[in-house]
Parts: C-alpha cells; structure tokens; sequence
C-alpha cells in the first residue's frame, strides 16, 4: 500500500488553496448571490466593532450570517433572537475559519416582501387609473391662510411640524386633526380626519405626516382608502412620511410629496416672514417713490403754468419797456461822464500854465527879484551908489547896497 | 379709496392690509387722484405697512384642533 501511494494520482492541496478554490466556486455561483434567505434569527451579537454576526435558522439547518457595521446601521428595525427575518446577501467562505456564511447586506421582519409585492400590485392599480398623474397635481399656495395637519397628535412629526410653521410662517392658523398614525385603526381615521379637515375648516393646504418607522408602521399610509382620501381632498395635500428613502402611496398621490415631515411643513410655506418684511421694505420704497414722482409732476406742471402766465402777462412789456428806458439812461449817463472828463483835462492844462506863469517858478529858474522901498528895479535908473535894496531869490531874501551905478 | 370706507387698520389681518396697501401703490402710481387725496393715501399706506411689519413682528402661530364631534369642530390647543 504505502508503495501503491507513489502512483497515486489523487490532486493534493493545501488548506489554504482548497479553501481559496471553495470561495471562489461559492461567490462565483449566481445562485448564491444576491439572494434572500428566511429564517429565525439565533446567536445574535453585536461586538464593539459595529459588525453584527448571528445564525438564521430553520427546522433543519443553521447558516452563520455576519452584517457588516456600515450596513447594519441602516437598518429601520432592531434585529433580536428569535426573530423571523429575511436577510439579503452572498455567500462567501471566511479563510480562517474555513467557515461558509451569508454576507447581509439587509435585513428585513419576514412579511415585508409580501407587503412589498402588495404595496407593487396596488400601486400598478391606482396609477393604471391616473390617481397618480401629475396633471392632476393643484399647485400650494404661497401663503396659506390655514393650514391643516392630519398627524398623530402626540408624535415627533406634529412637534417638527409645528415649530417649522412657527419659524417660518407664524401669522398662519393651523388646524390640527388629531389621528393614529399606525395599526388597523389609522386607516378609517385617517380618511376621517382628512374628510373632517376638508368639510370644516375648509384650509388652504393639508399636511399629511407621521415620523420614521418600518414599513410596517407606515403602511397605513399604503392603504388604498387613505390614497383615494388624498385624492378627493378638496385642499392641496402635501405628504411627509418616514424619512427620505421612504415612499408610501400616499406620496404619489399627493399634490407635492415632502421627504420628511419638517420638509412637508417647509413646502407649505413657500413665502417666510423674511420675504414678506422684504417684500413690505420694497413696497415702502415703491410708495415713497411713487409719492415723489407725484410731488415731482406737480412740481412741474406748476413750473410750466409759470412759464406760460410770464409770456402773456403785460408784466412782460412792462419789463421791455423799462429795460429799454435802462439802457437809455446808461448811455445819457456815460456821454455826461465823458464831458466831465474833458472839462477837468482842460482845467489841468490851465492851472499847469497859470503855474508857469508864477514868479516863484522863474525864481526856480535861478532868476532874481530886487526892491527899492518895495518897488521892483527893472532899470538902472532907477538906482544911484549907495541905495538900499532888498533881494529876493527862490529860498528867501537878503538886503544888498549898491557900490556903484556902472557909467 | 375715499376716506369715508377706510376701516380701522388696527384691525385689519394681514392679506387684508397688504391688498389696500397694494391698492394704494397702484393708485399713486396711476396719479390720477388730486394731490391732497394722494397724500392722505401715501400716509395711510405707510400706516399699513408700519402694522404689517408690527403683525410679522408679533405672530405666534395659532394651533387649534378639530375634535370631530363639536358641532364647529374647533377647539383652541394651547
């Protein structure tokens, strides 16, 4: 026997390349991927690295399962043991463990897909009757007067609704109609509360909401009843259910379709308290302008009607007249001037010669003035030796004899 | 607007007060009102902007519920 092993042509492995050979025949069968799996979940545990690892089984079998963190925070509902579930995945084998098991990508309570295929058929009826078209779609007010609420009265979505309307729009007037949101009973009430809205306080728009929750907990608002409520509702109806990724048929069916609650209150008033104290500073400055231009009209038609009264009146010869009488006398006024002028020009030269003339002005010249008892010689006759005689120059006199009379 | 059927403005909502002041600009737009009248428009619609502006400032949003069964089917939610 042992000489018999030299010839035999079994294949060998490693554990590592069987393995590595398994995986790979595992993840490359499309029948083991993608798939959903049903069972109850065992062995659930959450360790502190996010991941969640578990074991759904069944009557006859186990398969381990491990959710990764990422994946397992999105799901809307708390796994726990004993839950029967239906998880998404692939197949895979863990090396190190040589351990085959489903790698989950989701996660949903066991009925959901059923609820899924429902929630398809009735969505193909109602749209197959136009309940969904949007030419059937009424536009929202920009400010609504009244606005109504059909929520559960002690949920977090009236809270967020609320405080979004107060932030945005408090001069609005909201009429609650108080209803189960969830179970059998919101359906009927429900419809209800949206009818009652309606018939009695007549709102401008309706918001139609409840929070987050499994599909389960909104499936009231997949209910057939509630669609064609919507539908009827006189009042645009605005929807905001669950979260974003949510989409109910009352969604479709609604005239805007809000991805949350707070959103759905945010829709319904399109116009703030900021636009409007923007809009009513511009109206302020339209009606200030629109008095200035007035002011401003006025202001010229009587500055026109001025205009015309100076042309006609007699005022305005008046005023010729008196310009021409102004001109008049600046000109007898000037030749009166000029006469003036030549008058003192001729006096000048008079009073220049007559100063030519004066004694003083030929004793300037050097000239000389003598006396003889106060009468002025002007001959030689009229001296002999001996007199006395006064001299009188340009700065003064002095007394001179005579020494001799020529001869 | 004549004088005589302006209504208190204090009283006046808000969508009720914006619509005359919006009246109002049309109409000292348009000029066709003596002056005086004008200008007795131009203060009033200054007065109703003054108390929209007082009503943005003051709003409390007002939440009443429907019980379904009153005969006026109101009730104040405080």
């Amino acid at each position: 026997m042992e000489q018999l092993a030299l010839f035999d042509a079994s294949p060998r492995w490693t554990v590592t390349d069987l393995t590595r050979h398994l995986r790979q025949l595992l993840e490359t069968d499309p029948d083991l991927q993608g798939i959903w799996v049903q069972g109850e979940i065992s062995n659930l545990s959450r360790p502190a690295s996010g991941h969640v690892y578990f074991t759904l089984k069944d009557s006859g079998a186990a398969l381990r399962c491990v959710m990764w963190k990422s994946e397992a925070a999105r799901l809307r509902f708390a796994p726990q043991d004993g839950s029967a579930v239906e998880a998404h995945g692939r197949i895979g084998i863990y090396e190190v463990s040589g351990q085959y098991q489903l790698y989950a990508d989701n996660l949903r309570p066991l009925g959901e897909g059923a609820l899924y295929q429902e929630f398809l058929r009735l969505k193909a009826v109602l749209e197959a009757e136009g309940l969904f078209d949007l030419s059937r779609k009424r536009p929202i007010p920009e400010l609504p007067h009244r606005i109504g609420i059909v929520t559960s009265p002690t949920g977090a979505a009236l809270r967020d609704m609320l405080q979004t309307l107060q932030r945005r729009m408090p001069l609005a007037e909201v009429i609650l109609a108080p209803t189960p949101v969830q179970g059998d009973e919101a359906p009927p009430a429900l419809v209800k509360a949206i009818q009652m809205l309606n018939k009695m306080a007549a709102p401008d728009v309706i918001l139609v909401g409840r929070g987050g929750g499994s599909i389960e907990d909104l499936w009231a608002f997949n209910d057939e009843r509630v669609v064609r409520a919507v539908t009827r509702s006189q009042a645009p109806v605005i929807s905001g259910v669950g979260h974003e990724t949510d989409f109910t048929l009352v969604d479709f069916a609604a005239d805007l379709r809000a991805p949350t609650p707070t959103a759905a209150a945010e829709l319904a008033t399109p116009l703030t308290v900021l636009d409007l104290r923007q809009t009513l500073v511009e109206m302020g400055h339209v009606l200030e302008g629109n008095m200035m231009t007035l002011f401003e009209r006025q202001h010229a038609l009587l500055e026109s009607h001025q205009t015309g009264l100076r042309y006609y009146s007699p005022l305005r010869r008046i005023e010729s007249e008196r310009q021409v009488l102004d001109e008049l006398s600046r000109r007898g006024n000037a030749m009166q001037a000029h006469r003036l002028e030549l008058t003192g020009a001729r006096l000048k030269g008079l009073g220049n010669r007559l100063v030519a003339l004066s004694p003083q002005a030929v004793l300037e010249r050097g000239y000389a003035v003598v006396t003889k008892n106060d009468q002025v010689v002007s001959s030689r006759s009229q001296v002999r030796e001996g007199d006395a005689l006064r001299v009188r120059v340009r700065d003064g006199e002095f007394d001179a004899h005579v020494s001799g009379n020529g001869g | 607007m004549a004088k005589n059927d302006q209504k208190p403005i204090k009283g006046l909502t808000y969508e009720a007060a914006f619509a005359e002041l919006e009246t109002i600009v049309t109409e000292l737009e348009t000029g066709e009102k003596p002056l005086e009248e004008s200008m007795l428009l131009f203060e009033r619609g200054q007065a109703l902007i003054k108390h929209c502006a007082e009503m943005l400032e003051k709003a409390e949003l007002k939440v009443q519920t429907l019980t379904g069964e009153a005969p006026d089917g109101l009730k104040d939610n405080e």
